[in-house]
């Protein structure tokens, strides 16, 4: 199943995680226990956020942690940006359009 | 000149809604017609070098306006866009949706709000869209992103000398 960011991002849960271990990787068990939902309903938000390559983890010991990829999240913000540029763009063309309606029905 | 007018831009992600509010230096009159009508739109919306080119355009409640974004090698890529709402120059509402060239549309779409509002012959246009999906969402962005490489080839200089001479 194809996965994307804005995805990852829909849940409120996930959206928790992300900014928990925004601050420091965290184990599983560690991130379940800010939550009130079950392990088994943090794993799933994991494997999803896993699946969106928005974190991913890493073995220290037995133990797995799990750290944000910093670069991905960057990759939404980017989107916008390009987004935002393609209505200033627009906009910008407006503006000329409306100058050059203004002299055309003032000459008239 | 205008361009300076201030865009105020705005994405929330989890809502999955765009704001924007932009201010025109013409007046209300001008600038409603401007997004209104058919001959018009295709003038402006590009964005370059991109071009728009509308092929049916009824401004009505029910109406549509079906439509295509024209890249430079001749790609289209179909909208339709039906008018739900009209208040004359105050607001207009649409739902908006990909598709083929033959009106056959995408299942999920897209509500925009304009609002128009006039004070001292500036006027301002305020939008907000609503995506129905996340998936989609990220697809209109993703849309923008392509016109985006598109634009680096932009001529803004290009309009106003062709309009002058008709």
């Amino acid at each position: 199943m194809r996965r994307d960011i804005f995805q990852a991002i829909a849940d409120p849960t996930r959206r928790a995680i992300i900014a928990l271990i925004a601050l420091q990787a965290m184990t599983p068990n560690a991130i379940a226990e800010h939550f009130d939902t079950t392990r088994q309903g943090v794993s799933k938000h994991l494997r999803i956020l896993t699946e969106c390559e928005l974190i991913k983890q890493e073995h220290k010991g037995r133990e797995i942690y799990y750290q944000l990829e910093i670069d991905k999240m960057k990759e939404i913000d980017k989107w916008i940006e390009q987004f935002r540029k393609i209505w200033e763009t627009r906009f910008d063309q407006l503006d000329d359009y409306l100058a050059t309606i203004k002299k055309q029905r003032n000459e008239q | 000149m205008s361009n300076d007018l201030l865009l105020d831009f705005s994405v929330n992600k989890e809502s999955k809604t765009v704001y924007m509010t932009r201010e025109f230096n013409a007046d209300l009159e001008l600038v409603w017609e401007a997004w209104t009508t058919a001959e018009m739109l295709d003038q402006w919306w590009g964005p370059k070098p991109l071009v728009a080119k509308t092929k049916v355009m009824n401004f009505e409640v029910g109406g549509r306006r079906f439509w295509a974004m024209v890249s430079p090698d001749g790609q289209e890529r179909w909208c339709i866009q039906k008018f739900t709402s009209i208040s004359p120059k105050t607001n207009f509402k649409t739902y908006n949706t990909f598709a083929d060239k033959d009106e056959n549309p995408e299942s999920q779409g897209s509500e925009w709000d304009f609002s128009f509002s006039e004070q001292n012959g500036t006027t301002k246009v305020s939008i907000t869209i609503y995506n129905e999906s996340l998936a989609r969402m990220e697809r209109m962005i993703e849309g923008g992103t392509l016109q985006g490489c598109a634009m680096q080839f932009k001529n803004l200089d290009e309009l106003l000398p062709a309009l002058s001479q008709k």
